[in-house]
């Protein structure tokens, strides 16, 4: 006589290896998997830069036509409070999102570098539109692209750039921040291996900067 | 005991008599800078400001952190090409600086534009308008801190934006003015969408209007703050709303009219006293007369050549190029040189959202200008913020300098 | 604006005030302009001022080199009761730019006057505060005179990619 047995359900399986886990009779690598499977362990750097991408408090600074398009990212249509973002703080010791919206002339790049000084760590740069991430469409006497005295984290390109171009620039910041920067364009085509060999030099400090680091004065 | 005694005895060596500000024991003058980073400084303006306790004594200007030698970039491109440049100068009225250099560049090339262009330079023109108002409230509002009008005002900013989207491709800084006339001719759709627009605009002011005056702290705030007299602003050189809200119904819309805006018919509003409640008051007016201009310019868009049928100005249409061998030349000189311009010098002034903006142009025969230069408004209204807070409180010149709307792009160009 | 005779007219009323006041007058495409001279510029204001042109609209300057005098100054005046404009042309030398400064008459002239001496380097005798305004304090050069170079960085390519300013990361 063939006995039916029903297949063993997964609750039920889970309930006696639970009953085992709890006498101490799971064997190790049973273990293992039984707590990768319940329990989420990360290291404490990746839970705190999950925490700082998702609370950025950006400084209220805008230059000129960007600055339009910036304040556009705070209105209804495209919403940075969607992503808690919308705490913009107007000193710069509150703040740990600079966004350099328009262009920046020799008299003000001074100012910002000072703002940024003052800017507690950690804290990023975003070079938002054409004028300060290169010269834009004035190459002129008057501007400075603000590579030349400041980290910039993340480029933004347009003219001005749209405000879902902002906030796409925002979120790939974000994505830096937690840790898993998108390649951009070598992921999506499958292009690994296709890097320049940059020259070799010291990365460390700018050739033309206003303040030297360690230089107390900016604070 | 004895503590509660001797600070009972304290407590009646305090007198509450009320001083008048400013006449205490010391006159000392305090210098403070405010800006250029500063939460409520319009871009980035420097004020220095000399105080006696919370009393503005004096107010110093200093502007120049926004320049970008717009102006000598100019010298250096194509007459087609300094139009996006320009464009960039008062980054809220964009068609503004490119009607007022395509109107110089006409008037020295001795063109005429069609009757269509016109029409639609004044939508785009009026719309442009309604534009920068929205945000001169919407900031304004938000640095007395009526900041929820931010927000509604915005939600209406971005349907205009989405018409210039419709009609050049572009939010902001379309490039849509062209020297003879305008770009393209408007989309299907752009009409339907237009009308949609104008029906909702005027019950919407009518609410900013309820959230505005309904307030008793802005109320105010803004009533008997920032007088300044009709002479002083003349003499100053202010056009615009500021003088306008003095009471000298100046406005070159009116007074000298271009680009066919005499055939509309409209109002300008004028305040009375020259406060910052009628500064307020006469910018949230305009917004309905701008709508009743669109109104009229859609009702009566004439039919015709959206931009002037010189070939040795415009670009000839597209279809041309396959089979009129003059218009591939035409084509290709335009692009690669440009057009060259008699010489001669051209101011031409139009009224734009802060008041006179001109420009003029100097050609020397070539294919690029020999001078640009716009006489912006805002600079010349900044000059008129001195006069207005001498003697005020530093919270009345927030709110000055809010109901000033000065645009540092057009002041530094 | 003033047709062609009746700036003759106005040309000529100044000529009889003082014959030194005007060296020319121009007419292109209905714009008037009075080429005054340099030291009579005032004068030549206040005439038109008594005659009616009460606004200071504009107060620019063009470079034009290579024609000497090179430094011009252009005032634009506005006539609000006629709706009239009429405008004044001072040119002076790069070797001694110093002109009248019109602040008395026309306190609006100020910030333009500063801009003028800032991109030209035309001094005004009499300014309240004559110093730069758009550029840096200590800025050396007239930026917009035509021998002034554009300036700006290079257009970087990957030839050229050492040039890079972004030594940051």
């Amino acid at each position: 006589m063939e006995i039916k047995r029903e297949p063993v359900s997964d609750l039920r399986v889970r309930q006696l290896t639970a009953v085992d886990m709890l006498r101490g009779d799971l064997p190790e690598e049973d273990i293992e998997r039984y707590v990768e499977e319940r329990v989420l362990t990360t290291t404490v750097d990746r839970a705190v830069a999950w925490a700082q991408g998702n609370s950025l408090y950006p400084l209220t600074f805008g230059l000129a036509c960007c600055a339009m398009e910036q304040i556009h990212v705070v209105a209804s249509r495209v919403d940075i409070a969607r992503f808690g973002f919308e705490a913009f703080r107007a000193s710069p010791r509150q703040a740990d999102l600079i966004i350099l919206s328009g262009r920046v002339s020799i008299k003000m790049a001074p100012v910002i570098r000072r703002i940024w000084d003052q800017m507690l760590e950690p804290k990023w740069a975003i070079s938002m539109g054409a004028c300060c991430s290169s010269m834009g469409v004035f190459n002129n006497y008057a501007l400075v692209p603000s590579d030349k005295f400041m980290p910039i984290a993340v480029h933004i390109p347009g003219c001005p750039p749209r405000p879902e171009a902002l906030m796409h620039g925002i979120l790939k910041l974000r994505d830096k921040i937690q840790g898993h920067a998108p390649d951009g364009w070598r992921e999506r085509y499958d292009a690994d291996g296709t890097e320049e060999v940059l020259p070799d030099g010291d990365f460390s400090s700018a050739d033309i900067s206003i303040f030297k680091p360690g230089d107390t004065a900016g604070a | 005991m004895s503590l509660t005694e001797n600070y009972r005895k304290r407590e009646e060596s305090i007198t509450l008599t009320s001083e008048p500000a400013g006449t205490g024991e010391t006159h000392e003058l305090l210098t403070l800078n405010i800006g250029p980073h500063h939460p409520s400084t319009h871009g980035v303006l420097r004020l220095l400001a000399t105080l006696e306790g919370e009393v503005v004594r004096d107010i110093k200007p200093i502007v120049g952190y926004v320049h970008t030698g717009i102006e000598k970039t100019a010298e250096d491109k194509a007459y087609w090409k300094v139009i996006p440049v320009v464009e960039r100068m008062d980054y809220l009225g964009y068609y503004f600086n490119a009607m007022a250099y395509c109107g110089a560049v006409e008037t020295l090339l001795g063109i005429e534009v069609p009757p269509r262009a016109q029409y639609l330079r004044v939508i785009h023109l009026e719309l442009n308008r309604i534009a920068s108002h929205l945000v001169w409230l919407g900031t304004g509002a938000l640095d007395l801190g009526a900041i929820s009008m931010f927000w509604y005002c915005y939600r209406e900013r971005e349907q205009l934006l989405d018409l210039f989207e419709m009609s050049s491709g572009q939010r902001m800084h379309t490039r849509y003015f062209q020297v003879g006339g305008v770009m393209e001719d408007i989309p299907r759709g752009f009409e339907e969408k237009l009308r949609q627009f104008l029906k909702i605009m005027p019950p919407r002011a009518d609410q900013y209007a309820d959230l505005f005056e309904k307030n008793q702290i802005l109320l105010e705030r803004l009533r008997g703050t920032g007088i300044c007299d009709r002479q002083t602003l003349i003499d100053l050189g202010v056009t615009g709303p500021l003088l306008r809200a003095a009471g000298d119904p100046w406005d070159l819309r009116k007074a000298h009219p271009y680009s066919s805006y005499d055939h509309f018919e409209f109002k300008i509003p004028v305040g009375t006293v020259g406060d910052n409640y009628d500064r307020f008051r006469v910018r949230h007016a305009e917004i309905y007369q701008s709508v009743k201009i669109i109104q009229q310019a859609l009702d009566g868009l004439p039919e015709g050549p959206h931009i002037t049928p010189d070939r040795k100005v415009a670009l000839p249409p597209r279809h041309e190029l396959a089979t009129s061998m003059e218009a591939l030349i035409h084509h290709f000189k335009l692009v690669t040189e440009g057009f060259r311009v008699p010489p001669g010098e051209a101011y031409y002034p139009i009224e734009g959202p802060r008041g006179e903006l001109g420009c003029f142009v100097r050609a020397d025969g070539s294919s690029k200008p020999a001078r640009v230069h716009m006489r912006d408004p805002s600079f010349s209204n900044l000059q008129a913020l001195a006069p207005m807070v001498k003697d005020a409180y530093m919270a009345d010149l927030i709110a000055t300098l809010a109901m000033l709307d000065p645009i540092l792009g057009g002041i530094d160009r | 604006m003033p047709d062609a005779t009746e700036l003759e007219l106005i040309a000529q009323e100044l000529r009889d005030a003082d014959s030194e006041s005007l060296l020319n007058t121009e007419f292109h495409r209905g714009r008037a302009v009075l080429v005054a001279n340099p030291p009579k510029v005032k004068p030549v204001l206040e005439h038109l001022r008594g005659r009616g042109y009460t606004f200071l609209a504009s107060l620019h300057g063009v470079d034009y080199y290579p024609h000497e005098p090179r430094l011009g100054v252009l005032y634009e005046m506005l006539d609000r009761t006629r709706v009239d404009r009429i405008s004044v042309k001072a040119r002076v030398h790069t070797e001694d730019p110093h002109i009248n400064s019109v602040v008395d008459m026309f306190p609006g002239a100020e910030f333009p006057e500063r801009e003028v001496y800032d991109m030209f380097g035309v001094v005004f005798d009499g300014h309240p505060d004559m110093r730069r305004i758009l550029m840096p304090e200590d800025y050396e050069g007239y930026p917009q005179r035509r021998d002034f170079p554009v300036g700006g960085e290079p257009v970087l390519f990957t030839y050229n990619e050492e040039q890079s300013y972004g030594k940051y990361m």
